[in-house]
């Protein structure tokens, strides 16, 4: 009992990360009609950010210390952060500790512009190409990004630590009254408390705010909200800002669960695209409950007692349960009917 | 002369002569008249050094690059001479290889076996390599040294440690300077029964792939011959990035020892994730839970930030170490890139020194000639102490760094410290030792 638990809040996080990236991929999959295969680099560049907002928070001044020596047996350049000089060691270190949390504030206008730029600048112009020249160009933007991202930073993880506060494990076992521990780490609850937030900010937004109300029409029918003599257009590119923003934060908050290197939006991007898949094309409830599901099923196929009875069923839950969807409910779970289809 | 003879027929049978014969690899047809793949006949020689530029392992393979651009400088008589002033051997003059200038080509494994064969084999057919150096990956050193043992030039094998590489895969043309599976578990068990005593339960993770097997077997057994108990051993996927389905059921294991079969991204994830859940502050059989990480590297560490800190693992050499030939290696890389030198940048500047020097010791490029030089080599002075390339199976042997992650570090290089030097003896082992069988050395192929 208690290791299904267990396996249900290791795949709430892990499903939490794949729902954040799925909704942003079916944000704008039903909004532009664009497959967009560099979602997965939006998702790194949000990483990234938590990583640039630490750097800038540790810009540091160098003095030298006699007393000493570095690597090579000179006086050692002792660094000391410009904010602990400005705030003093105590709240300067603070601030220091929390860049994660305050790396959310850094990367919302970051990822706006970085949408933005990205629908205007390239993707706008493929819009009524086939969805694989969509794919080719979006594919080929992710490794580009993925490279700039790997010129600037390096190929290694970097260490983004969550703050000093969120350090350590929650014990539900205790909590239920289990006679066997149940820990599971405060940072991951705390992202998936965020990713329900976010979630449920999109959803809301969608649902009782004007501009929300336009985009759900266009998404239904493009041309007629068009006749009324709406920009759809502005508002869909708005929408593509949104989604690189929520991809985004999705990245942000991930950074201290795995230190961010330059390829860890490939490692979920495909696995993104199998939740939207899964969910139905074009859904957006569907791309939320395909990346839970999924996510707590790829947890319970890593359980020694599955992987016992089926070797490697860990590496192939997801598509396994893919292709079984997809046979039974071509249109995936929540599928609307027309979407992607002749 | 005239072309009224020539025919359409004998035009094609011509051009598919002669299209046959300029396909063929370079190996195979020039420089027959030498007897060996590549013969240098200018006055230079090219080397090829083969590292992972693109991929998760770049930045490991930069540092190797940075290493053996050194190695070169150093060869040609550039910088200060680095650890040729303290190698044992006196063959090298700073004059190049007998008298030829070293130059060099590179290629890029990506980290992948077939990229990797790919990039050597360009290297060796197109830009006349004579010796391959180089990677971060057993899987690609294995499949290297199986290429180059087919194409007759020398392989100098960079980071590689699973047992296969000089166990069941290893090749007469193959050579390796850096440390293995077998020899992490030897200098590792009695450390740790020292520290955390000979009454514990160890539980695996285990990258699935021929060097996380290996260290797994060879941690096992040498944990098991000092008391330990092996609770369970998990396979995960090289591919994971989260591993915490894989740490979660740690606890309720019974175990109080977690050992990571990891290396690079695996590792700094799977440490990363261990860590979150709290494990290094859990009490087990009323004892503090402790976690291993067999193989460490300096960039890794870095990787892994304060995670590392009290984990004990094993590495081939650190430029902390005191001796002659490290200090003058630390400090000819430090003073050229401003860092410190890898333990993986160590291994690929010691093979080429190492290469060159068994060239000049036998008179030729040839390469049965080189590895007879190699072969039950002893020399010193490189940062290892007294180390042998044993003939049997070109496996070195020196002695064993264990580590441990530095709990106050005071600059951005101090992540690791030198726990103990663990003493060439007691790391070795016999040639036919099961966990190295069923391998065969073979002979030594000089192509051409």
């Amino acid at each position: 009992m208690d290791a299904i638990l267990l396996q249900i809040l290791n795949g709430l996080d892990k499903g939490s990360a794949y729902a954040l990236i799925a909704l942003g991929l079916t944000l704008i999959f039903g909004t532009l009609g664009v497959v967009n295969f560099a979602h997965g680099a939006l998702f790194m560049i949000g990483a990234f950010c938590s990583v640039t907002l630490q750097k800038i928070l540790t810009i540091s001044t160098i003095s030298i210390d006699e007393t000493q020596k570095d690597f090579l047996g000179r006086p050692l350049e002792v660094k000391t952060p410009i904010m602990e000089n400005w705030f003093g060691p105590e709240i300067g270190g603070l601030i220091i500790d929390w860049s994660v949390p305050l790396a959310i504030l850094f990367a919302i206008p970051v990822m706006l512009v970085i949408g933005y730029v990205m629908e205007r600048g390239l993707i706008k112009h493929f819009y009524k190409r086939p969805h694989a020249d969509q794919i080719l160009v979006t594919f080929g933007l992710a490794i580009v990004l993925q490279e700039v991202i790997k010129y600037f930073y390096g190929a290694n993880p970097i260490p983004t630590p969550a703050p000093d506060a969120f350090r350590g494990s929650f014990d539900f076992g205790a909590l239920l009254g289990l006679d066997t521990a149940l820990a599971y780490p405060y940072w991951r609850l705390v992202y998936f408390a965020f990713s329900a937030v976010i979630i449920g900010a999109v959803f809301a937004f969608l649902q009782f705010t004007t501009f929300g109300m336009v985009v759900r029409a266009g998404m239904a029918d493009r041309e007629t909200v068009g006749l009324l003599g709406i920009d759809i257009d502005r508002r869909f590119t708005i929408m593509f800002g949104i989604a690189a923003a929520v991809a985004g934060l999705a990245g942000v908050m991930y950074a201290p669960i795995n230190s961010p290197n330059y390829h860890m939006g490939m490692d979920f991007l495909v696995l993104s695209f199998v939740v939207v898949v899964v969910g139905g094309m074009g859904s957006l409830p569907g791309a939320v409950l395909a990346g839970f599901m999924l996510g707590i099923l790829e947890s319970f196929a890593s359980m020694n007692e599955i992987k016992a009875i089926l070797p490697g069923i860990d590496q192939i839950i997801i598509y396994v349960v893919a292709i079984i969807i997809l046979l039974t409910r071509p249109r995936g779970l929540m599928g609307r009917k027309g979407v992607m289809e002749e | 002369m005239s072309f009224s003879k020539l025919t359409r027929r004998g035009l094609i049978k011509t051009s598919a002569v002669a299209g046959a014969g300029l396909a063929l690899p370079t190996y195979l047809r020039a420089d027959a008249h030498s007897g060996f793949t590549n013969a240098p006949t200018g006055d230079t020689v090219t080397f090829g050094f083969n590292v992972p530029q693109t991929g998760p392992y770049a930045e490991e393979g930069l540092d190797e690059l940075r290493a053996q651009e050194l190695a070169v400088q150093h060869l040609n008589g550039e910088g200060d001479g680095g650890m040729m002033n303290t190698f044992s051997s006196k063959a090298l003059k700073g004059n190049g290889i007998m008298g030829k200038k070293v130059t060099f080509v590179t290629g890029d494994t990506q980290t992948k076996s077939d990229a990797a064969r790919a990039s050597a084999k360009a290297m060796i057919e197109k830009d006349g390599a004579i010796m391959i150096n180089g990677g971060s990956s057993s899987g690609v050193a294995v499949a290297v040294q199986g290429l180059c043992q087919e194409a007759g030039v020398i392989f100098m094998a960079g980071l590689t440690h699973s047992n296969d590489t000089t166990g069941k895969d290893k090749k007469a043309n193959g050579f390796r300077h850096f440390f293995n599976a077998y020899m992490s578990g030897a200098a590792l068990a009695p450390v740790l029964a020292k520290e955390y005593g000979k009454d514990r339960r160890a539980y695996h993770l285990t990258a699935d792939y021929t060097w996380g097997w290996t260290q797994q077997e060879s941690m096992a057994a040498a944990t098991e011959a000092m008391g330990w108990e092996t609770v369970n051993n998990v396979l995960t996927p090289l591919a994971s990035t989260d591993f915490s389905s894989y740490i979660a059921p740690v606890l309720n294991s019974g175990a109080d020892v977690l050992v990571l079969n990891h290396y690079g991204g695996n590792m700094v994830n799977s440490l990363t994730n261990a860590v979150q859940f709290d494990l290094l502050n859990k009490e087990v059989n009323g004892k503090k839970f402790e976690i291993v990480v067999p193989l460490y590297s300096e960039l890794m560490a870095a990787g892994a930030g304060k995670n590392v800190q009290g984990v004990i693992g094993s590495m081939n050499w650190n430029w902390q170490l005191q001796d002659e030939g490290s200090k003058a290696f630390t400090k000819s890389f430090g003073e050229k890139y401003g860092r410190p030198p890898s333990n993986s940048a160590h291994t690929c500047y010691v093979q080429t020194l190492l290469y060159a020097d068994a060239v000049e010791r036998a008179g030729s490029f040839n390469p049965c000639a080189v590895a007879e030089a190699l072969e039950d080599f002893d020399f010193d002075g490189m940062g290892n102490g007294p180390t042998t390339y044993r003939g049997a199976d070109h496996q070195c042997f020196k002695d064993v760094l264990v580590m441990k992650g530095t709990e106050n570090p005071s600059n951005e290089y101090d992540t690791l410290e030198i726990v103990e030097v663990t003493p060439r003896a007691q790391v070795e082992y016999e040639p036919d030792h099961p966990m190295f069988a069923g391998g065969d050395l073979g002979e030594c192929n000089p192509g051409a």
